[in-house]
């Protein structure tokens, strides 16, 4: 390792600003990889690493700032450059043709001809001699379609390895992978740095990072705060540099005063498309007149969990009860008339209509009710009157009710799907985001709204990725991990470090324990 | 998104360059364009005859115009127009003859009602096929199309028995049992195929347009049509409300098939391909872009040239195809309507740009960008 030092960093991305408008998705950020090296990239949703890393693949340009490769200034203007340049990317979300096969993928873009024909005897030669080196076992003849999640990842560390990639950028490569799995990527990678490839790790889980990287770098809003040698760090002070100490407005609120269960989750297992368990055995209850809040890292499980709730998704096993109702695997009509409101995650999606009229869109869980509707006949000034009277009660700002919901600004459409589920007077409330990409005003608006429906005795679940927001407004905490709750504790009992903690899958038990020890620790540094 | 401002630009835009280029096409071959459209417009509206016969043709024109509206709103494409009418319309044939000492209502009655539901299920299934299994509507109402002209074909030939036969390919004259033919109409229109089928068809169009836009069914179809993730959330059952779309899109297509055989035509007969008046409609949607008025507009437009056409060889010697010609290209600059709209969207920021010059200052930048424009030229070369 002493001889890797020595040598020129492989990248090194200096000053790196990105500006889309007025927003600074990376603003001053340093990194400096060396060859042979697992760096790690560590921070939050949004902090910036993926448009740092799209910048360094040629998909985006930097507003400013200087990238060095091998010491040498480059400009990296498309992927086709990066890819010349030896840069290669692994996916989070693969890149791959289903009905091909994996020589023919990995040859995409990169073809090796005879003539007017296609060498694929050679490139498949060329192939197996890859995967024999570097132990990535797959069948270069085997269509995408027929194998497993690993070995499309496989597939496509080839790909970059196929070009020559001396650089290989990783973008959270475990999040679709079995623990299994996870344990041959990182041999993988290892073994890719030992041959003098440069690898960037972009994750947001603390344990891998022990458990891989050579060294770590944390982003948070933007900037680059610190690279730690990660061998030497612990695990609670990244979390505490991940999440920041940052000081948030808090709601004031008062006490919960909690009543029966309305929601109980008994041993749920949903699964995906690609049969792939999303929530694992999961048992969760809400009781009235408190907020619960849903901490996780993306992808853990919460989108599964919320639309199995709300009847979009269908659960494999287990049951849902509401108030007393069994409404596992209800249509969403059921369910909503049963008395859920739904604020989902993505508006745009299934929140609104956004070519319809913000007036149908006010009325479109109900439109088929009295007095919105008579005998299947839509009544239009009872459906008008209800919208005009959300919209002041909600202050949403928009020209006309008979406009387009799509027509209002992200803040106004949110406060409008906030102001639909609200105003049904539901027993259950599944706030899913309610607050990404709005801004301050707004997201203290709604955090109001959601306190004051606690109060009026609601259930509420809150999901967020914003640890300040859940620390925020929830009475419980229940941290999900793995589509498992990993564990719930009163808000006023827990600390930032001791949930990020809990958010990489470590125990209640063990979180306590080590920030227990690390405590202990300081103390004794400071006599 | 194109607002219908817009649209009804690019629609009267299109009519008016694919008549243009129709008159090219003329010159390009040695006519004159103006006796050309002038033969067509004259033979159209020169006899009460001709108009008449204008009114009978749009009738299915604006059925299945409505069809295809409707599957479109509910998010699919129906191919399946064509076949849909022609089961309709043996259907219809097939009853009123088969029950001619039934009250002459009773005959319409039954006979409308028979072609209805074979054009209902004829979009049921496909409806069925894609809400329940993701089947392609596209491929299956192409196939049906052909498996409901041969069944209709065979129908004629071999099922209909002889009583009800004219010739061996086609059926009796449904007459005064349970044709919709209006003697004061036909006597108006000196004896036209007209029928009440255009009253069905307009009445139709009003009933329709109220469902779409005032029924709970119509609000839920725009809902799954434009956004089914957020109907499912909102808990619109989507592929029940699909299915039901694409069920009223085949009962629509039936009852033009209705109106052709108790009306148009009074009898059926066997088709070489599936009919034209099918496929016709899908052209009438699209240039009625997407407004029930636009249909009926379009469906009266289409039909006009298509009856004004006929006399052009007598008169002028341009050939009738030109008429498929035209409208062909007429569909065509709907279909290419991005351009229309981009030319739409120039024109209007030319508008600005030139009333901003006369305000001074913006005059005085505009000139520095063209100089800045020239000085890229320059050291681009």
């Amino acid at each position: 390792m002493e001889q890797i030092k020595e040598k020129i960093p492989a990248i090194k991305m200096e000053h790196i600003v990105k500006k889309f408008g007025n927003f600074a998705a990376n603003d001053d950020i340093n990194l400096e990889v060396k060859a042979g090296e697992i760096h790690a990239l560590l921070g939050e949703n949004g902090a910036g690493k993926s448009t740092l890393m799209n910048i360094l693949s040629g998909l985006l340009q930097p507003t400013s700032g200087e990238i060095f490769l091998r010491g040498k200034k480059v400009k990296i203007k498309n992927p086709a450059a990066a890819s010349k340049l030896g840069i290669g990317m692994v996916h989070q979300h693969f890149m791959l043709i289903d009905a091909f096969t994996v020589t023919e993928n990995i040859m995409l873009g990169a073809e090796k001809t005879k003539g007017a024909s296609l060498d694929i005897e050679t490139a498949k030669k060329e192939i197996q001699a890859l995967v024999d080196k570097y132990k990535l076992k797959v069948n270069p003849d085997a269509l995408i379609t027929d194998i497993s999640v690993g070995q499309q990842q496989r597939v496509e560390i080839l790909k970059t390895l196929y070009r020559k990639a001396d650089i290989l950028i990783f973008d959270e490569p475990t999040a679709v992978l079995t623990t299994q799995e996870i344990q041959e990527l990182i041999a993988t990678m290892k073994n890719l740095a030992a041959e003098g490839k440069a690898i960037i790790l972009i994750t947001h889980k603390l344990e891998e990072i022990r458990q891989a990287a050579d060294r770590v770098t944390v982003i948070r809003s933007g900037k680059s705060l610190e690279t730690f040698n990660a061998k030497n760090v612990s695990a609670i002070t990244l979390a505490e540099k991940m999440v920041g100490r940052k000081v948030s407005f808090t709601t004031e609120k008062k006490a919960a005063k909690t009543g029966k269960d309305i929601l109980k989750i008994n041993d749920l297992v949903v699964k995906d498309a690609e049969n792939v368990t999303k929530v694992d055995h999961l048992s969760l209850d809400i009781r009235a007149g408190e907020i619960i809040g849903i901490a996780g890292i993306d992808g853990n499980g919460q989108t599964e969990l919320v639309q199995t709730v709300t009847g979009l998704t269908h659960s494999q096993s287990g049951e849902i009860i509401l108030d007393g109702k069994n409404i596992t695997n209800k249509t969403p009509r059921k369910i909503i008339k049963a008395g859920t409101s739904h604020i989902p995650e993505d508006r745009l999606r299934h929140g609104l209509e956004i070519n319809m009229p913000l007036a149908d869109n006010m009325v479109i869980e109900n439109f088929y009710e009295k007095p919105y509707a008579r005998m299947g006949i839509l009544q239009g000034k009872a459906i008008a009157d209800h919208a005009k009277k959300l919209i002041k009660q909600f202050d949403v700002k928009m020209t006309s009710i008979d406009e387009p919901a799509g027509s209002l600004s992200g803040g106004n459409q949110q406060k409008a799907v906030v102001a639909r589920e609200l105003s049904r007077d539901s027993k259950l409330i599944v706030a899913a985001q309610p607050t990404r990409g709005l801004d301050v005003g707004a997201i203290e608006y709604i955090h109001k709204q959601l306190i004051k429906q606690r109060d009026l005795g609601k259930a509420v679940m809150l999901i967020s990725f914003e640890l300040d927001e859940i620390l925020d407004l929830a009475d419980r905490i229940a941290v999900i991990s793995s589509g498992k709750i990993i564990g719930v504790v009163n808000t006023k009992d827990t600390t930032k470090e001791e949930l990020g903690l809990m958010m990489t899958g470590v125990g209640l038990k063990s979180a306590r324990k080590e920030l227990e020890a690390s405590k202990n620790k300081n103390k004794a540094g400071v006599k | 998104m194109q607002s219908r401002n817009n649209k009804t630009i690019i629609a009267i835009c299109s009519v008016v360059f694919g008549l243009i280029a129709g008159a090219i096409i003329m010159l390009f071959f040695g006519y004159n364009p103006f006796s050309g459209y002038g033969s067509l417009i004259s033979t159209a509206f020169g006899t009460p005859q001709n108009i008449g016969e204008i009114f009978s043709q749009m009738t299915p024109l604006i059925l299945t115009g409505l069809s295809f509206l409707i599957a479109q709103q509910a998010g699919f494409f129906n191919i399946g127009m064509s076949g849909q009418l022609f089961g309709a319309w043996v259907g219809s044939v097939w009853f009123a003859l088969t029950f001619p000492h039934l009250p002459d209502f009773l005959i319409i009655i039954g006979a409308t009602t028979f072609g209805v539901v074979i054009g209902a299920i004829s979009g049921f299934i496909p409806g069925y096929l894609r809400a329940r299994f993701g089947a392609s509507e596209v491929i299956i109402t192409i196939m049906m199309n052909y498996v409901i002209l041969y069944l209709g074909n065979d129908a004629i030939t071999a099922v209909f028995p002889n009583s009800i036969k004219q010739t061996v390919d086609s059926s009796n004259q449904v007459g005064n049992h349970g044709g919709i033919g209006l003697k004061w109409l036909s006597d108006l229109t000196n004896q036209s195929s007209i029928s009440a089928g255009i009253f069905i068809a307009l009445i139709t169009t009003l009933l329709i347009w109220f469902v779409m836009k005032k029924t709970t069914l119509g609000f839920s179809i725009d809902a799954v049509g434009k956004n089914a993730d957020a109907a499912k959330y909102a808990g619109i059952n989507e592929k029940a409300t699909q299915i039901w779309a694409m069920t009223l899109s085949g009962a629509l297509s039936g009852l033009g098939g209705v109106t052709e055989g108790l009306g148009h035509y009074g009898n059926v007969f066997v088709q070489n391909s599936t009919p034209e008046t099918g496929f016709n409609g899908m052209a009438v949607a699209l240039l009625g872009s997407g407004s029930f008025i636009g249909v009926i507009l379009a469906a009266a437009l289409f039909s006009a040239l298509t009856v004004g056409g006929a006399g052009m060889p007598n008169i002028s010697g341009v050939p009738t195809e030109l008429v498929a010609i035209v409208i062909a290209l007429i569909i065509f600059f709907v279909g290419t309507g991005y351009l229309i709209d981009l030319m739409i969207e120039k024109i209007k920021s030319a508008d600005q740009a030139s009333s901003n010059k006369g305000k001074g200052p913006g005059a005085g930048k505009q000139q520095q960008k063209k100089i800045s424009k020239k000085e890229q030229k320059e050291l681009e070369a």
